[in-house]
C-alpha cells in the first residue's frame, strides 16, 4: 500500500481525499495557493505545502510546483481531484518520471481520451454507438457543409481537444453555419490553444446518463450503475441522482454493458465515467472522464461503497476491492451542487466573504463541503462551494429529504443557486422525472 | 453626455476589447471579465463612441467599480 498521498486540489474534493486517506491510515499533504492559506483543506491534511499565488496557473496547474510539493514532503501518490490538473496527460506522465504513483489511470489512456475526436472513433470501433457526425476534426467551412448536409441541422460545433462544454457552438440551420464556424474557431484557439472542431448532430430534449465504471488496467472493468445528470447550466451539471429515474432495464442494460465495452477497449484502470446522451432508447457515447467525477457520492450512496478509498487502493497494486454481483443499486440518491452563483442573473458568479455557512443536517443527508464561515470564495477558482448529497429508500423519500435540506441551508455573504434547486424539487417535470439537458436554458425552472 | 460602464460582476479583466475612439453599439463588449472560471463581457449600455478605458488586463474589478467611459 501506498503509505501517503498529496493532493493536487483544493476545497471540497481535497477534503474527500484527505478523508479516505486518514480513513486507511495514509499521510496526507494538502497544497495550497495564498488565496486558501485559511481553508478547510489546508487544516484538515497531515501537511500542508504553499504552491503559489492565487491565480490558478501558478498555483494548483503548476505541475513544477506540485511536483516540487511532492519532493519536499516525501509524497508516495498524487490524487488530482477533479479539474485542474487531474486530466492533464503531461501531468500524469511526469509524476511517472518522478515516482510517484499518479491516483488515476495512465497517462496514455488520458491522452487518448482527452482527444474527443480520437475517443469517439476509438469507441465506435470499439462497438460504442457515437452521435452521428464528421470523422475527426473537419479541415474547413466547406467541409463542414458538407457534413452538415449530411447529417442533418441542427448540429454542435466542439472544439476537438476541449470538454466540459467549453467552447461548443450550436448552429439551427445552413445559414448560420459560417459565423457559428469562425465563433467556434475563435473559442476553442482561446480556450485550448487549438482551432480545430468537429461536428456533431445536436439532439432534441436528450437525457445526459453516465455510467461509473472501475477498472484494474488488467482487463477487468466493472460498473456502479448509472447516474442520471440532465440538470445543467452552460452545458454543466447542477443535479445528479441515482438511478436514473424511468430508464427502462432493457436500455440500462444496455448503457452499463457498453460502458464497460468501452473501458475494457482501453484497458482502463481506476474509477472513470463514461458518459452518454440518451434520446428515447438511443443512447450515444459522449466522453470518457479519465478522473474522479464530481457527482460520485450519488453512487456511493446506493451502492454503499466507498470509490476513493477503493482509488487509493487499486493505484497500490491491490486488485479491484468488488466483484460485480457485490455491486448492488439500493434507494435512490440526489445531489445538487451549491454554487457560489445567482440564479435571478442567469448564474453570474457571485464572490464574497461567507459570513454565514450553516450546512443541513439529518438522516439521509450528506454535505461535501469545501468552505467555513469566514472563507473569502475569490474570483480565481470554480464556484462550487458545496454539495448537498439526499438519499432515501425511494426516490420521493430522497426528494423529501432534499427539499428540507434545502429549505434549512444558510449562506449570507454571498448569493446561492439554492433558490434554483428548490424549485428544481418542486416542479413537476423533475418529480416525474422527466427532464432533459436543455430545461434550465428554456426557462423551465425560473421564479 | 458621457456615460461610465460599469462592471456587473466581481471578476479579473481577461481582455480588453475595445479602445478609446472606438465605436460601439449598444450590447457590444467593451471588455471582458473572468471570474470562477467563466468568461462575462461587459457591454455597453447604449451606443457611443469609447472615451476611455479604465482598466488593465489582469486587473480585478469589483461589481459595479467603472471600466470605461463612453461619450
Amino acid at each position: 500500500m501506498i503509505d501517503s498521498v498529496l493532493v493536487a486540489n483544493r476545497g471540497e474534493i481535497a477534503r474527500r481525499v484527505l478523508r479516505a486517506a486518514r480513513a486507511m491510515g495514509i499521510r496526507s499533504i494538502a497544497v495550497y495557493s495564498e488565496a486558501d492559506a485559511g481553508w478547510p483543506h489546508v487544516r484538515e491534511a497531515d501537511e500542508a505545502v504553499a504552491i503559489g499565488p492565487a491565480p490558478a496557473r501558478e498555483s494548483y496547474l503548476s505541475i513544477e510546483h506540485i511536483l516540487d510539493a511532492a519532493r519536499r514532503t516525501g509524497a508516495r501518490a498524487i490524487h488530482p481531484g477533479y479539474g485542474f490538473l487531474s486530466e492533464n496527460w503531461r501531468f500524469a506522465k511526469a509524476c511517472e518520471e518522478a515516482g510517484l504513483v499518479f491516483v488515476g489511470p495512465s497517462w496514455q489512456v488520458i491522452q487518448q481520451m482527452g482527444d474527443k475526436v480520437g475517443a469517439r472513433a476509438h469507441m465506435q470501433r470499439a462497438g460504442v454507438p457515437i452521435v452521428p457526425g464528421s470523422d475527426g476534426p473537419v479541415a474547413s467551412l466547406e467541409e463542414a457543409a458538407r457534413v452538415a448536409s449530411r447529417i442533418g441541422y441542427p448540429l454542435m460545433l466542439k472544439a476537438a481537444a476541449g470538454g466540459g462544454g467549453i467552447g461548443m457552438v450550436r448552429v439551427a440551420d445552413e445559414s448560420g453555419l459560417a459565423q457559428a464556424y469562425a465563433t467556434a474557431e475563435r473559442r476553442a484557439r482561446a480556450a485550448f490553444g487549438s482551432s480545430a472542431l468537429f461536428i456533431e448532430r445536436y439532439l432534441i430534449e436528450p437525457r445526459h446518463i453516465e455510467v461509473q465504471v472501475f477498472g484494474d488496467g488488467r482487463g477487468q472493468v466493472v460498473h456502479l450503475h448509472e447516474r442520471d445528470c440532465s440538470i445543467q447550466r452552460r452545458h454543466q451539471k447542477v443535479v445528479e441522482e441515482s438511478p436514473a429515474p424511468r430508464l427502462p432495464a432493457g436500455l440500462k442494460q444496455r448503457l452499463t454493458a457498453a460502458a464497460v465495452t468501452g473501458a475494457r477497449a482501453v484497458q482502463y484502470t481506476n474509477a472513470g465515467t463514461m458518459e452518454f446522451i440518451v434520446q428515447g432508447e438511443e443512447f450515444y457515447f459522449l466522453e470518457m472522464n479519465t478522473r474522479l467525477q464530481v457527482e460520485h457520492p450519488v453512487t456511493e450512496e446506493v451502492t454503499g461503497l466507498d470509490i476513493v478509498q477503493a482509488q487509493l487502493l487499486v493505484a497500490s497494486g491491490e486488485p479491484l476491492p468488488w466483484r460485480q454481483e457485490d455491486i448492488v443499486q439500493r434507494g435512490a440518491a440526489i445531489e445538487c451542487r451549491i454554487y457560489a452563483e445567482d440564479p435571478a442573473k442567469n448564474f453570474m458568479p457571485s464572490p464574497g466573504t461567507l459570513t454565514r455557512w450553516v450546512a443541513p443536517s439529518g438522516p439521509g443527508i450528506r454535505v461535501e463541503s469545501g468552505v467555513a464561515e469566514g472563507c473569502q470564495v475569490s474570483v480565481h477558482y470554480d464556484p462550487l462551494l458545496a454539495k448537498l448529497v439526499a438519499a432515501g429508500a425511494t426516490r420521493d423519500e430522497a426528494i423529501a429529504r432534499m427539499e428540507h435540506a434545502l429549505e434549512s441551508f444558510v449562506v449570507e455573504g454571498l448569493r446561492t443557486v439554492i433558490p434554483f434547486h428548490r424549485r428544481v424539487m418542486a416542479s413537476a417535470a423533475f418529480r416525474e422525472g422527466r427532464t432533459h439537458t436543455q430545461m434550465v436554458e428554456e426557462g423551465a425552472f425560473n421564479a | 453626455m458621457p456615460e461610465e460602464v460599469k462592471a456587473h460582476i466581481t471578476g479579473v479583466v481577461f481582455q480588453i476589447t475595445s479602445k478609446p475612439g472606438d465605436s460601439v453599439a449598444a450590447g457590444d463588449p467593451v471588455i471582458v471579465l473572468e471570474s470562477m472560471k467563466m468568461e462575462i463581457p461587459v457591454e455597453a449600455p447604449r451606443a457611443g463612441t469609447v472615451r476611455e478605458i479604465k482598466v488593465a488586463e489582469g486587473q480585478t474589478v469589483q461589481e459595479g467599480d467603472t471600466v470605461a467611459v463612453l461619450d
